[in-house]
């Protein structure tokens, strides 16, 4: 053993700059393991985005597609259905769609591109059941409103702008996917962007 | 006695591990799979000539467009035939059974061939066919004899005739074909078609591996990393160890 | 000096007589229930490591660094693996290409198996070399021993599950090497396989075991190793111990550190330095070192020209077509050389099973007083070089194909491989060594 004096400031320099070094190690060999949960090609592939034929939709018709495993609802929704959704607004939660539940291109009173064709995730946001359309049969869950949407496993209400009704445990109006309209009667789900 | 022995078998050596060794030498791909435009040319080719009867069941389009540069749309325009979604795998609509009955086996996946056999054997393979009157589909392959597929290059080639030579084997003469000459009728020249068939190689060679250049990207960091970190670790273990010396 | 070790070790030497804080209290909490401070000092902070430790001695904590490294990668990998016969192949596939970062995950996995079998080849050389297989560490050696054989199953039976070509004939000679076996062979191999050829029931049964019980068992392994090392403590270049007899170690002699009193209680200490600093800092570097080699391989070459990941295994399985050549992996290239240099079957098996099992003997087969080879006769030293080159030459012949040349190399080896332990069982016994030096060298 030499009797060299020992320098502590450069031990405790050294320490703290291998551990600091090391560290940084640490947190760079888990990003792999960490992205490596990120959805993968085949799930992104799956998750793609659907084209939808809506030459065929009927007004007052739901047809549902699916998209990323979820159920993606487009509506027509009739003059009838419009003009009712005016009457309703001092009983919801959030009518004028201030949460960010949709894109900007959807936040207005109908949340949709066009106001007939209404497009909207069908799953309740509050414990992730699907909603019940109940066309014309509203009524009996909120008066006065003929149709709407109620899920059956909470007793949550959506206006048909999937627009949340107050005292129901839902706190968020129905999700509104991004789409696109290609062309008159062709909707892609999944993907917002201009179509030239 | 021992001595003699071990030379003996250090004489026979070479002759036994010659023996081992591929029977015909391989030709140098010499690919780069830095090169987007040969392996956006390979990809066409592929797309054209191979797809028809190979499959490359685990790659999909979307990831190949993306590494190789091609622009997601002008890729889904220009080289997917079948109508197939951009995110799906290269797949061709053949049964394994017709295949089966047309070509005696299966055509094999592609997407490892350069991982099972190396760019080098696909390249001199691509190269090595040639007339041979007595094979079902009028060509044989130097490297892979009795290969069991059409010339599907022959379009772009022509019809390579062999070049023979007498070689003795065993105490016997026989004749060898020890390479070929197109007769020049194909779309390409030699030259041509030799590029062509390096792209090829070159785009099968990164379907093999497509994390290679990402790897060797992000390898080049962690070294150097890591070599701050031994620097760092060194002059600790120095510091402390002066208590000891 | 003194000083210093003292500013070192007091913050967990004692931590009752410690100013108050948030961390000394919970420290004190911790320490109430579990004995935290007293492991950390009895096994790191106090324990009496010999001063001289070499280079061969960073492979003991390597060989724990990759095993985390494979604990790890393969629970990640397991994730996305498929285990059937159907899917087994795509999966890995999947992983190398439509996973985030599985590529790395994989050749993590498949670099570290090799990783594995270096570090564990030179750990168990550095033992022979310096004879820390005589007694007092019998027992540390067969533990040893064991983990290598946990390990050599471990590897076996995850080079199965990619389900390549490679995966599923080398599965199938090795399997086969049971029917070997007398009167119980036959049935033996159908019982492991679980069907007549090698099968996804086949690849069932190896992933469970390689992904819970192996592991399990490897672990609790390599933890009775490090308890029986701690027992008996370190050997080292010089082979002479650092635990001497009470009062035979005048007082100027003693070194200026702190060691756990369960040490220094029983027995006087010399040339000895705490494990931790000196030597966790001293495995840091070795570490990083490894680390350097190691990510050269993951990120350029992770095949190792068909060492490491073998051709004909990025194709599928194909019971119907065997590959040209079947060469295990590396590491098993000299047992299985063993194997094929014998023309015998059973005597084949037979003998393979014995070069591994000769290995645990070394404890008893070598009856020298005298552990390292510094001061041992020049007979074991040219006995343990021809050992070396014995072993080189059964791996290189173990992954070549079959010749006339290669068969008589083989069985020469085979010959030289079990002479090394007969002779050092012969000359051991009256070997004339050097004299011992009373204190460690540098």
């Amino acid at each position: 053993m030499s009797n060299a004096p020992v320098d502590n400031s450069r031990r405790r320099f050294l320490t703290i700059a291998t551990s600091v070094v090391g560290g940084v190690g640490a947190a760079g060999a888990a990003v792999p393991f960490i992205a490596s949960w990120n959805p993968s090609e085949r799930a992104k592939s799956a998750g793609a985005p659907v084209e939808v034929d809506i030459s065929k939709l009927e007004p007052g018709q739901l047809i549902r597609v699916e998209w990323r495993g979820k159920p993606v609802w487009v509506i027509y929704r009739t003059p009838k259905m419009l003009e009712q959704m005016k009457q309703h607004e001092d009983q919801l939660r959030d009518p004028n769609s201030d949460e960010a539940q949709q894109l900007d291109s959807a936040k207005n009173n109908y949340r949709s591109k066009r106001e007939e064709i209404f497009v909207a995730v069908g799953i309740c946001t509050h414990l992730g059941c699907s909603p019940t359309f109940m066309n014309g049969g509203f009524g009996e869950k909120v008066e006065g409103t003929a149709d709407g949407f109620f899920c059956p496993c909470h007793g949550s209400k959506f206006d048909m702008a999937g627009r949340v009704f107050q005292n129901v445990p839902a706190p968020l109006n129905l999700e509104v996917p991004p789409y696109t309209f290609l062309d008159d009667t062709t909707i892609l789900v999944g993907e917002e962007e201009e179509v030239a | 006695m021992m001595k003699k022995l071990l030379i003996g078998l250090f004489a026979l050596l070479p002759t036994l591990t010659m023996a081992a060794g591929p029977s015909v030498p391989l030709m140098d791909a010499n690919i780069d799979l830095r090169d987007n435009a040969s392996l956006q040319r390979g990809a066409k080719l592929f797309m054209n000539y191979c797809l028809g009867c190979h499959q490359m069941q685990y790659q999909r389009y979307e990831r190949t467009f993306r590494d190789i540069g091609i622009p997601i749309e002008i890729g889904k325009e220009t080289l997917i035939f079948d109508g197939s979604k951009v995110g799906s795998h290269i797949l061709n609509s053949m049964s394994k059974d017709d295949a089966a009955t047309w070509f005696g086996a299966a055509p094999p996946d592609l997407t490892l061939i350069s991982r099972v056999k190396s760019p080098d054997y696909i390249y001199t393979y691509l190269k090595s066919f040639y007339k041979d009157e007595s094979r079902p589909f009028g060509v044989n392959n130097i490297v892979f004899p009795l290969v069991g597929m059409p010339h599907v290059l022959q379009e772009l080639q022509g019809l390579p005739m062999p070049i023979t030579e007498e070689v003795v084997e065993n105490g016997e003469t026989v004749t060898k074909v020890v390479g070929v000459e197109t007769d020049g009728s194909g779309e390409m020249s030699d030259d041509e078609y030799d590029q062509a068939a390096r792209d090829l190689t070159n785009f099968l060679a990164y379907v093999g591996e497509p994390s290679r250049l990402e790897s060797e990207a992000i390898g080049i960091k962690v070294l150097g990393f890591l070599v701050i970190f031994f620097i760092l670790a060194f002059l600790l273990k120095k510091e402390y160890w002066r208590d000891v010396h | 000096m003194a000083t210093n070790y003292e500013e070192q070790n007091q913050a967990v030497d004692e931590p009752s007589k410690q100013p108050t804080g948030t961390v000394s209290s919970v420290v004190g909490w911790i320490n109430d229930r579990i004995p935290m401070t007293r492991v950390w000092n009895m096994h790191i902070a106090q324990y009496p490591a010999p001063k001289n430790f070499n280079f061969w001695y960073l492979f003991g904590s390597l060989a724990i660094l990759v095993l985390v490294n494979q604990i790890v990668t393969g629970i990640w990998l397991t994730m996305n693996f498929v285990p059937s016969a159907e899917g087994a192949f795509a999966s890995v596939e999947y992983i190398m290409r439509d996973v985030e970062y599985g590529w790395l995950l994989r050749y993590l996995h498949s670099t570290g198996a090799s990783a594995f079998f270096v570090v564990v080849y030179l750990h168990m050389f550095r033992g022979m070399i310096y004879g820390s297989y005589q007694k007092p560490r019998e027992l540390l050696w067969l533990f040893g021993m064991l983990i290598f054989l946990a390990l050599m199953a471990e590897a076996f039976m995850g080079y199965l599950l990619p389900w390549g070509q490679m995966s599923f004939w080398g599965a199938q000679v090795i399997i086969s090497l049971f029917g070997a076996i007398p009167v119980i062979g036959e049935d033996l191999t159908l019982w492991i396989r679980g069907d007549y050829v090698i099968s996804g029931a086949t690849l069932n049964r190896f992933f469970a075991l390689h992904v819970i019980a192996l592991p399990l068992v490897l672990v609790i392994l390599v933890f009775l190793h490090i308890v029986a090392l701690h027992e008996v403590g370190s050997n080292n270049p010089d082979g002479i111990e650092v635990k001497r007899k009470k009062g035979t170690v005048a007082e100027e002699d003693k070194p200026n550190f702190k060691f756990h009193e369960y040490y220094t209680s029983k027995k006087d200490i010399v040339d000895a330095i705490p494990f931790h600093p000196y030597y966790t800092v001293k495995d840091v570097l070795g570490v990083a070192g490894f680390l350097i080699l190691f990510c050269w391989v993951v990120f350029f070459m992770p095949e190792m020209n068909g060492f490491f990941l073998e051709a004909p295994n990025f194709e599928a399985a194909n019971p119907l077509k065997t590959p040209e050549h079947i060469f295990p992996v590396w590491y098993f290239t000299p047992f299985y050389a063993i194997l094929r240099a014998i023309p015998d079957k059973l005597a084949g098996v037979v003998a393979m099973g014995a070069s591994i099992v000769v290995l645990a003997l070394l404890p008893w087969l070598d009856r020298g007083k005298v552990r390292s080879i510094r001061y041992r006769s020049k007979w074991h030293k040219l006995n343990i070089a021809q050992f070396v080159v014995t072993f080189l030459i059964l791996g290189w012949a173990g992954a070549t194909p079959q010749t006339v040349f290669s068969t008589i190399l083989s069985q020469i080896c085979t010959v030289t491989y079990f002479m090394f332990f007969v002779l050092l069982y012969v000359y051991s016994k009256n070997e004339v060594t050097k004299p011992l030096p009373t204190r460690l060298t540098k």
